[in-house]
């Protein structure tokens, strides 16, 4: 790739982050407002309940909840541009490709959660004690929950015909993978035979892992390696659906 | 690129079947030289948009090719989105954005830098009298704005092939003249594909017009070749709901439908029948042939045919030309 062909696509990656996040928070300022209430409202419930006692894990689960919901964004927002506006109908018939489009616009929902993180940030920074090393691995452990919902939100959104049906969809992966699951708290709060039933979402595993760096539970060597290997097939899994299912040029 | 190198525009046998057996195209054939207007023509439902988004590279028919010179549309997808550009029937500007946001993010998507893209968006934006609301939200905008930004974005681009769907759907008649006179202005510049199912912005605008009928092509060609299949000058209308009279039509055609009786014949003939319908105070226009009276009969004499009622048909084809599918 040469270096036209190089600033040609960081124009396109660009233009997807100027459309779906920077023009809107700019136009729209009160939905900076928007984006930090989800995670933080669950934050504080959880911190209310528990008398301060889970704050570091509610603050790990906020972080998760933004990473998630970011990607469930996505397919809402793609959605929307697609069905409603016709938007993606003129860029598929551009020279933007569909995975320099959808990078942009998965990066435009990381811009649009900016508010939310920076405000899980300097919570973390207070209530939660993590190594570097252990920093480094939470950060991964987010990122494969974002690749995750972001696959999931581009598959979706790929099929959806229209807004209602596709908030409906968002709103329901959401609370599946990141309400229900014990993402606030540790596992152990859910009575066993219901537990069962958590691990069915990746985002059970996640939260396990970064309470796990941040000292709050217990796992054993083999638990902390079958949840690293599961949030990874996940991610793949669902990246090469998202590759074979989803549509660019429609059949 | 020049002219030339974009070559012609070639469909063979293009059919498109949706899920559930809607067949929206069906075998499709005829080529044209990408240069000026190609206009096509057709009720709701024709396929028009079906057309227009297989040339568009965004759907893919079911059988058949297209291509644009040496490019296939199916094959070479990427090389084409090069050179083309579209605005959907139902594109509608985004309502958080302004058009200079608009314009110069899909010039963005089109590779351009953030700098040279709002350079552009701004000449754009000027050249189609629109510099007043530049910085306005889109939402604020009216009907005939928000589709001139589109339109603006495509035409600020590099594109050579430009698609129209249906631009001026929706649009009240002084914005729909005001399209027709930018549309006019960049006529020559570059290959504009445009779909409509108004016939006076045929009329106004084709260098060439296609009528598509139930997902096939039945007839193409200039206003002149189209004018020229019809052997009778003057059309002659009776709304329905009028005293019944007897009307004698032996050198033209008579067509009857449920808002009245059209009526395609030669001048003589069409005074004389005017003279008698004054006599008895029934109402009528008249008018040299259009394309709405061209369109009318063919449409009319595909459905006769395909509903197997040759007979008929060959009645009322008396007094027209005739000619088939030409390019």
């Amino acid at each position: 790739m040469d270096s036209v062909e190089k600033r040609s696509r960081l124009s396109q990656f660009s233009a997807s982050i100027l459309v779906n996040s920077l023009y809107e928070m700019k136009n729209y300022p009160v939905v900076l407002v928007n984006t930090v209430l989800s995670p933080i409202s669950f934050l504080l419930l959880i911190v209310f309940v528990s008398h301060g006692a889970l704050i570091g894990e509610a603050v790990q689960g906020g972080f998760i909840m933004s990473m998630f919901g970011a990607g469930t964004s996505l397919q809402a927002d793609l959605s929307h541009l697609k069905n409603d506006f016709k938007l993606q109908d003129m860029v598929v018939s551009s020279p933007t490709s569909w995975m320099v489009y959808v990078a942009g616009m998965a990066a435009s929902e990381l811009v649009y959660s900016v508010p939310a993180l920076a405000v899980l940030a300097i919570l973390a920074f207070y209530f939660v004690h993590m190594s570097p090393a252990g920093t480094l691995l939470f950060v991964a452990v987010l990122f494969l929950v974002f690749a995750s919902s972001m696959a999931i939100g581009y598959t979706f959104a790929t099929f959806s015909t229209d807004i209602v049906q596709s908030f409906a969809f968002s709103r329901l992966i959401s609370t599946l993978f990141s309400t229900i699951p014990p993402v606030y708290y540790p596992i152990t709060y859910i009575p066993l035979p219901y537990r069962y039933l958590a691990y069915l979402s990746p985002t059970t595993y996640a939260a396990q892992l970064a309470q796990y760096e941040g000292g709050y539970v217990h796992i054993s060597p083999q638990m902390f390696a079958a949840s690293w290997i599961i949030l990874i097939l996940v991610a793949a899994i669902l990246f090469a659906l998202a590759g074979s299912k989803a549509r660019w040029r429609e059949k | 690129m020049a002219g030339s190198d974009r070559g012609m525009l070639k469909c063979s046998r293009l059919t498109k079947v949706y899920s559930g057996a809607r067949k929206a195209l069906d075998g499709i054939t005829f080529s044209v030289e990408a240069t000026g207007i190609f206009v096509l023509i057709g009720r709701n439902g024709s396929g028009k948009t079906t057309l227009i988004r297989i040339l568009a590279t965004e759907l893919e028919p079911t059988s058949g090719n297209a291509s644009f010179g040496s490019m296939d549309v199916m094959g070479d997808a990427s090389l084409l989105r090069e050179k083309i550009a579209i605005v959907p029937q139902e594109a509608r500007t985004v309502p958080w954005m302004t058009p200079m946001q608009t314009v110069s993010a899909y010039l963005m998507w089109r590779g351009m830098g953030y700098g040279e893209a709002r350079r552009r968006a701004s000449d754009a934006l000027e050249n189609l009298g629109m510099s007043h609301y530049r910085d306005r939200l889109n939402r604020t905008l009216s009907g005939g704005m928000k589709r001139k930004v589109l339109v603006a974005a495509v035409l600020s681009s590099d594109a050579e092939i430009i698609f129209l769907d249906e631009p001026t759907t929706g649009l009240d008649p002084v914005s729909r003249r005001e399209f027709w006179d930018l549309m006019k202005d960049i006529e020559g510049e570059r290959f504009t594909f445009l779909t409509t199912h108004y016939l006076e912005e045929a009329e106004a605008l084709g260098d060439r017009i296609g009528m598509l009928e139930a997902g096939r092509l039945i007839r193409m060609g200039t206003l002149d070749d189209l004018r020229r299949s019809v052997r009778h000058g003057y059309s002659m209308s009776i709304p329905a709901g009028q005293k019944e009279v007897r009307i004698s039509v032996s050198e033209g055609e008579m067509l009857k439908g449920a808002d009245g009786t059209r009526i395609l014949t030669s001048e003589d003939e069409a005074f004389s029948i005017s003279r008698e319908l004054i006599r008895d105070g029934v109402k009528f226009t008249i008018n040299p042939v259009s394309l709405d009276d061209i369109f009318f009969y063919l449409v009319s004499r595909e459905r006769e045919e395909n509903a197997g009622n040759k007979g008929e048909a060959v009645e009322q084809l008396r007094g027209f030309g005739g000619e088939e599918e030409q390019a």
